[in-house]
């Protein structure tokens, strides 16, 4: 099987760097089997991870000095937790991953290291009962890999505990602006077509104001994420949208800002923060923390009133653009 | 720190009587929900969960319950719209 190396390439982080920003994302993958790592021998651990090179990469250059397996699991290209998640990484295709590579002919013991995050899919007695191996649950973060190993396979609860820091938050930010960047761009195109029809309906405040509420929603808000008061993602995203729309409306008359009336004051602060609130609601899909129940009960709320302020909003606006103005 | 959600929606639920204090949902759970005390697993912090399922799925004895699922919203309004499951299309079908 093929021998690999424990340092990443310029090519593998630019790879990386690219998925980040969802190009190739989708396609980013290692194939599933056995891969040798340093000197491994028959005594070596073997350490499961998910076909996604972004995970294969993450958890190979933290092996430096470290003789190893790593079996590699057919995700379908994607990460451990969310192909946890969905069933891809689960007993059955750890099973037969593991009769496919012959793996009792490989190593003399019968213990596999996994991530903890591959638990939601894992059922580990039912892996021992099947192929005789038994699963250990290795730390969340790869980076703690060879303190696992080296201190005897013992996790401290940090180990267990999954982060979401700004660092981690930021890093999810490109994928969340491309996957708003065509309702934004058809959006704007509507304004300038409309602008076009009946001159002076938009504006740069409009063009401007819309936009920032969809940055606010995408990148602002997970950014900030626990430094915004409340919990539920939604009232995160219109907390902030509000007080963008607050300030758009106060520096009404300004240099920054062109005059507009008062009904569209109106139709800004009911269209923009919810337009903020729906990309940051979407974000919960992103977060490491955030309950399924949760989301459900939070989507109950923010869905209905989104859906009405934004239709009110946009009334307002189109009243103020065609039919009061001029 | 430990990042807040919203409260009391969760439906992770744990049966003492199933328990043996094996430790696994300690060592599966990523936000420290459980604790051992007394030989037993006990829900220390119930609203950190997130109900991904992992304590249920690795519980040999049956004695944890929770209902996991896609927490994607994006997923669940697609999964409403349309009458299927939830998905956004991000996790490889």
């Amino acid at each position: 099987m093929e021998q690999i190396s424990t340092k990443l390439t310029k090519k593998d982080i630019l790879n990386t760097w690219k998925a980040r920003w969802g190009i190739n994302r989708m396609n980013y993958k290692k194939d599933p089997g056995l891969y040798r790592v340093g000197e491994a021998n028959e005594m070596s651990p073997v350490l499961v991870t998910a076909n996604y090179k972004m995970s294969f990469d993450m958890l190979r250059k933290e092996l430096t000095g470290i003789d190893a397996w790593i079996l590699v699991l057919d995700t379908k290209g994607i990460n451990v937790w969310c192909a946890a998640g969905k069933g891809t990484f689960g007993t059955d295709e750890l099973v037969n991953r593991i009769a496919d590579v012959h793996l009792s002919e490989i190593v003399s013991h019968r213990t596999l290291i996994l991530p903890q995050l591959g638990a939601p899919g894992i059922t580990a007695h039912e892996v021992e009962n099947r192929s005789g191996f038994e699963v250990i649950y290795g730390p969340v973060r790869a980076a703690d890999i060879k303190k696992f190993i080296i201190g005897g396979k013992n996790a401290d609860s940090d180990m267990r505990q999954v982060r979401f820091s700004f660092y981690d938050r930021l890093v999810l930010t490109p994928v969340e602006i491309k996957g708003a960047v065509k309702i934004w761009a058809i959006v704007l195109l509507v304004m300038l077509v409309l602008n076009f029809i009946h001159h002076g309906a938009f504006g740069m405040t409009d063009y401007f104001g819309y936009s920032a509420a969809i940055l606010f929603g995408c990148f602002l808000v997970p950014l900030l994420l626990p430094w915004i008061p409340g919990s539920a993602f939604a009232w995160k995203g219109w907390l902030l949208g509000i007080i963008g729309v607050i300030c758009l409306n106060a520096l009404n008359g300004s240099i920054f800002v062109t005059e507009y009336s008062t009904v569209r004051a109106w139709g800004y602060i009911l269209a923009l923060p919810s337009v903020s609130a729906y990309f940051a609601m979407n974000f919960t899909g992103c977060s490491t923390y955030t309950s399924v129940s949760g989301v459900v009960k939070e989507m109950k709320y923010a869905v209905p009133y989104i859906i009405a302020s934004l239709i009110l909003g946009v009334i307002l606006i189109l009243y103020d653009a065609f039919i009061y103005m001029n | 720190m430990k990042h807040k959600y919203l409260k009391n929606v969760v439906t992770l639920k744990l049966n003492p009587i199933k328990c043996i204090g094996c430790g696994m949902c300690l060592n599966v759970c990523p936000h420290a929900v459980f604790l051992l005390y007394n030989g037993k697993a006990e829900i220390a912090d119930i609203d950190s969960c997130m109900e991904c399922g992992a304590c249920a799925r690795n519980c040999a004895y049956e004695a944890i319950e929770v209902k996991s699922g896609t927490g994607c919203a994006a997923a669940i309004l697609y999964g409403k719209l349309t009458g299927e499951e939830p998905c956004c299309d991000c996790c490889g079908k």
